[in-house]
């Protein structure tokens, strides 16, 4: 039974300290968010109840505790808007809170831009001989090395996982049209495959296999991650791993749009089969065809684009949302992909406003027209880079978008909101606000819990287990009443 | 129509195989090349203002371990 999407970004930032290539990125990382956890109050994240290695087909392989990055001490806060801030292996990382609608998505995931690009500034003022850092929001050094941009999605546990494979991969496969943040060249480790100048995402190269628990080798179209973060018994956390980093807030709002839409079909099985006859295959072929008229084979031997796989999931997508779903949120990304979609199969280029691989796409061909570069050139392999750079005055998407040369859905006042204050309709509200309201007294946290400090010679853990309560609506009269964490819990406890 | 088939071509070029600068001679004598460097000019000379200066270096340079 489809159940409200609740849905969330992970983004795992580049790290660089130009100019010293001798720096350390863990410790680098570490800084970053510590020192602007200083100016806010920092809470130590509850790592006791994640279980990475649970996976969906069902077993627990029998883990083998390395140390993890909790046990260096390196920074890891949870932020007034709820949302988490930490060092994952060697990456600046950051979690936006929960959140109901795409368009608070978009806002939220480019907050944490923010976030990021404070911190930056905050380091440059208190450590100023320290070396000077650049972060970016990208998925790849070029050189055979990427990190990850997840999206995660509230589905309902009935729904079986074999299904979501099912009606997800070709999804996937064919998304790349419009998510992909577009790289120039390959980095594909294995010889058969074709070598590009330019394609369409900067995921595609290092997925190799259909579905997994893996995240930083042989990684899955399909991630089997089964760590709900929510009553287990009700709720499946989807982790998916295979997107791009956006700079582009279309794009981003037609990812995670599109997505929950497909996933609601999913669990209510409105969705015929498309299975492809190899999936990862077609995936390759899909991001290194920019002109976006390759076909795939499916199973049952028909030859479709990914954008008429795409007009598939949206035509079915269209009669589900006058049937099930009728809002105007959803409206708005039906309306949204039919003109995306549409745009693709007869001028992708025209796209340029819309998408990131185009934007970029654009801003390359314009400098080999103008400085007569060949594809191989390292000024282009530059701008790939600095094109998602967070800092507003150096980042290429940021010029572009400040010159009003991409569409913007969002103002920077509700961005720069968004940075101190949560979304109002998931239990991130009841997070973000304990978080500023009692800072000392959150002695932890994590997505479903906070553990409270009243003073008391016990912890107080709160638990979180449902992702859409602790809303406003639900708690901001009983927040105004209490006068601290103790008189908190007491209420709660009543 | 043929404006369609010309850009088609050219961006099916721009997609696959290796490049030469022939490619980079057809972009020049279509209408679409014209309205693009007028439209990015002002952009361009902006961007090569914020532009990592040793591109070179700067690629060579950005080396990440592999994240997630």
């Amino acid at each position: 039974m489809a159940i409200p999407k609740v849905f969330g970004t992970e983004t795992e930032f580049g790290i660089a300290a130009i100019g010293s290539p001798e720096f350390n990125p863990v410790l680098s990382s570490s800084i970053l968010i510590s020192t602007y956890a200083g100016s806010l109050r920092r809470i130590r994240w509850d790592y006791e109840q994640e279980s990475p290695l649970r996976d969906a087909r069902g077993f627990e392989p029998v883990p083998a505790r390395e140390g993890s990055d909790e046990d260096l001490g390196l920074a890891n806060v949870i932020l007034p808007n709820g949302a988490r801030y930490y060092v994952d292996h060697a990456h600046p990382e950051y979690s936006t809170p929960e959140c109901l609608t795409p368009r608070a998505l978009v806002i939220h995931d480019k907050a944490g831009e923010r976030v990021v690009e404070r911190s930056l500034k905050e380091v440059a003022r208190e450590l100023p001989t320290a070396p000077r850092l650049a972060v970016y929001k990208n998925n790849s050094d070029g050189k055979g090395n990427s990190y990850g941009t997840h999206e995660n999605y509230l589905v309902d546990r009935a729904t079986p996982f074999g299904d979501i494979v099912r009606d997800l991969t070709p999804f996937f496969v064919s998304r790349q049209v419009f998510c992909g943040a577009g790289k120039v060249g390959t980095e594909a480790p294995w010889d058969d495959r074709r070598r590009v100048d330019y394609q369409l995402t900067q995921r595609a190269d290092f997925f190799e296999t259909e579905v997994g628990l893996e995240t930083t080798l042989k990684r899955p179209i399909i991630n089997t991650r089964d760590e709900p973060h929510a009553d287990p018994e009700k709720y499946r956390r989807l982790h998916v791993i295979i997107g791009d980093a956006n700079m582009c807030e279309v794009a981003t709002f037609l990812k995670i749009g599109t997505t929950a839409i497909v996933l609601k079909m999913i669990e209510d099985q409105f969705l015929p089969d498309l299975t492809l006859q190899n999936p990862v295959a077609a995936l390759h072929e899909v991001s290194l065809d920019i002109t976006c008229t390759q076909t795939v084979p499916l199973a049952d031997g028909r030859q479709l684009s990914a954008v008429q796989l795409q007009w598939e999931y949206f035509e079915h997508a269209k009669k589900y949302v006058d049937r099930e779903d009728d809002t105007p949120e959803n409206h708005e990304v039906l309306s949204r992909w039919e003109g995306i979609l549409a745009a693709l199969e007869t001028e992708p280029l025209t796209l340029h406003r819309e998408l990131d691989w185009v934007a970029k796409y654009r801003l390359l061909a314009a400098y080999r027209e103008r400085d007569g570069l060949a594809w191989g050139d390292s000024k282009l392999r530059a701008i790939d880079l600095q094109y998602h750079d967070v800092r507003r005055e150096k980042g290429l998407y940021h010029r572009l978008a400040s010159s009003g040369k991409v569409e913007r859905l969002t103002t920077d006042e509700e961005i720069d909101a968004a940075v101190m204050e949560p979304p109002e309709d998931t239990r991130a509200y009841f997070r973000g606000r304990c978080i500023s309201m009692f800072p000392d007294a959150i002695a932890a946290a994590s997505w479903d819990s906070l553990i409270v400090d009243t003073g008391a010679e016990a912890l107080q853990r709160i638990p979180m287990r449902e992702p859409l309560r602790g809303t406003r609506e639900h708690v901001e009269e009983l927040l105004r009443e209490v006068e601290d964490a103790a008189a908190l819990v007491a209420r709660l406890q009543s | 129509m043929p404006q369609e088939q010309e850009q088609k071509k050219t961006q099916r070029k721009g997609g696959g195989g290796s490049q030469s600068d022939a490619d980079a001679g057809q972009v020049t004598q279509s209408s679409k090349a014209a309205e693009l460097k007028g439209e990015m000019d002002d952009i361009l000379d902006e961007i090569d203002s914020v532009l990592e200066e040793n591109a070179e270096e700067f690629v060579k340079s950005y080396v990440q371990k592999g994240g997630e």
